[in-house]
């Protein structure tokens, strides 16, 4: 490859800098002793301090962990299933059918989402709370877990399944011996993406969400409208830390996957 | 082929779609036709079809148009370069890593940013001019929205970049074109996709803010994702709510079908 050049070295520093500034801006300010985002007085770690004392705020924490878990979790589930399903299709108008029915719920804006779930769940009579924030996000985290296994399953050499079957393996065999550790890559990407997608979602939990349970997003929307806390800022920098650590994490798994699997050879 | 008793396992996906996907939509629909006591009525669209809300429309469309734009602007740039970094995809992840910290968080830091007492002042005074309200602004809206989608443009970019076949490049310098005519005969064409790709993730959402109209516009910029929010959760007018969804919705099937399809076979020509 060509060696960039200055002008455009200097653009992508640019680029970084201005995607990265306001995180570490944010960082910056949550040691501030000042009660501001425009002075920094003396270093403290009282607003860390302050997150940890907050059982609110710890409690709203750990539901936003377990929303995210538990609906990444069943969305995992039904979506790996579905895919297999959708495979298993051969009328190509009925798979083609599902596939648009399942990229719905990706493009439709939040709004939308939540909007309509908020019309759904007062008509079957859920209570919002809990369960209605579980079951929205549960419903979209689905279509991305397809459309991560998918591609997995077809690119899977279907001799293999009758390999399997002519050596006398059950269907059950089949599923849990030879398919699933084949598209495990792709399921674990799903998962992994359905729990960022929970964990970032702000505007479906906002609609479906009652007066009783918030999550970190939504608790997040109002502080902030409420005007500039520091506490917000130490949340910043906790949620910082922990995504950096997820994505050393996921890439050290995935390269490990990959090792065990044969495919990086050096 | 897989066997039939895989079908089996389309079951619960089966009832999630008729639950989440076909049943949210219809009730959409069905309640756009409703007015405040629940009768059944068309003056939602009747008053869609007002000036205020067609302008509301058309400011949201012309807003998501310019965030769009600027976005793509900056992403493609920085998607082509990041593709000639010698460790792309460690510099793709960093780029990536923004992306996956809490929208909420990003928009707070830009209230602090832009704030009258805000870093940005202080560098606006350096240069002698007065200091002014940033915030509650056109621009600072789609700033903060420009921010927050960069990512998203850039992925789907880098990714049909990536997959451009270098020879062709080559082929068309040899061939005689300058570097402009390469990139608006050949590496533009061919990265098509992805620029449609991006700006699908970009647009429609753009359409639907309402977290960044709210916390940094001021309710100075209202879009159609603010009116939803504004009479589902505030006026309770589930109506009118759910007719603005309607529209939103059919534009968002229009801009599909647009942006959409067509991703096998030759270009026509």
């Amino acid at each position: 490859m060509r060696k960039l050049s200055i002008g455009s070295r200097l653009y992508l520093v640019i680029v970084f800098f201005i995607l990265y500034a306001p995180i570490f801006y944010l960082i910056y300010y949550s040691f501030n002793s000042g009660g501001s985002m425009n002075e920094f007085e003396s270093f403290t770690l009282e607003h860390y301090k302050a997150v940890f004392e907050d059982s609110r705020l710890i409690v709203i924490l750990i539901n936003t962990v377990i929303i995210a878990l538990l609906s990444g979790l069943i969305a995992t589930v039904i979506g790996t299933l579905g895919a297999i399903g959708i495979v298993s299709i051969k009328d190509k108008k009925m798979r083609n059918t599902l596939l648009s029915l399942n990229n719905v719920l990706i493009v439709s804006p939040d709004v939308v989402i939540g909007a309509s779930f908020l019309i759904l769940f007062t008509m079957i009579g859920v209570k919002l709370g809990f369960a209605s924030v579980l079951v929205s996000h549960v419903a979209f985290s689905v279509p991305i877990v397809v459309l991560m296994v998918l591609p997995k399953l077809l690119e899977m050499n279907t001799s293999l399944i009758d390999a399997a079957r002519d050596l006398g393996a059950s269907k059950k065999d089949v599923l849990t011996r030879v398919i699933l550790p084949y598209i495990q890559p792709g399921i674990f990407a799903g998962f992994f993406l359905a729990l960022t997608y929970s964990l970032d979602d702000f505007a479906v939990t906002f609609f479906v969400t009652g007066n009783g349970f918030s999550t970190l997003s939504v608790e997040i929307y109002s502080m902030a409208r409420a005007g500039i806390t520091l506490t917000i800022n130490a949340i910043s920098g906790l949620v910082f830390l922990v995504t950096v650590l997820v994505v050393i994490g996921y890439y050290y798994f995935n390269n490990r996957a990959k090792l065990k699997n044969g495919e990086v050879r050096r | 082929m897989f066997n039939k008793a895989s079908k089996g396992s389309l079951l619960p996906y089966v009832i999630w779609i008729a639950l989440f996907v076909i049943a949210p939509i219809a009730l959409v629909v069905y309640y756009s036709m409703l007015d405040l006591k629940g009768n059944f009525t068309l003056e939602n669209y009747q008053a869609f079809f007002t000036p205020v809300y067609l302008k509301m429309t058309l400011t949201s469309f012309w807003y998501a148009f310019l965030i769009t734009a600027f976005t793509l602007l900056i992403a493609y740039p920085t998607a082509y370069f990041l593709t000639k970094t010698t460790h792309k995809h460690l510099w793709l992840m960093l780029i990536i890593i923004p992306s996956w910290i809490n929208l909420l968080l990003k928009t707070y830091a830009f209230i602090g940013l832009f704030g009258l007492y805000g870093p940005i002042n202080a560098i606006v005074e350096v240069f002698g001019l007065e200091p002014q309200q940033i915030l509650f602004t056109d621009f600072s809206f789609i700033f903060v929205s420009v921010y927050i989608f960069i990512p998203f443009m850039i992925i789907p970019i880098f990714n049909s970049l990536d997959k451009l076949n270098p020879t062709l490049v080559y082929a068309a310098r040899d061939l005689g074109a300058s570097s402009f005519t390469t990139f608006r005969r050949v590496i533009f064409p061919l990265t098509i996709d992805g620029v449609k790709s991006g700006i699908q993730v970009t647009f429609i959402p753009a359409l639907s803010l309402f977290m960044i109209t709210r916390l940094i516009a001021g309710n100075q910029v209202i879009t159609l994702g603010t009116a939803i929010e504004q009479q589902f959760l505030v006026s309770q007018n589930w109506g009118m709510g759910s007719t603005i969804a309607v529209f939103l919705i059919i534009i968002m099937v229009v801009i599909m079908s647009v942006t959409g399809g067509q991703k096998k076979g030759g270009r026509i020509r």
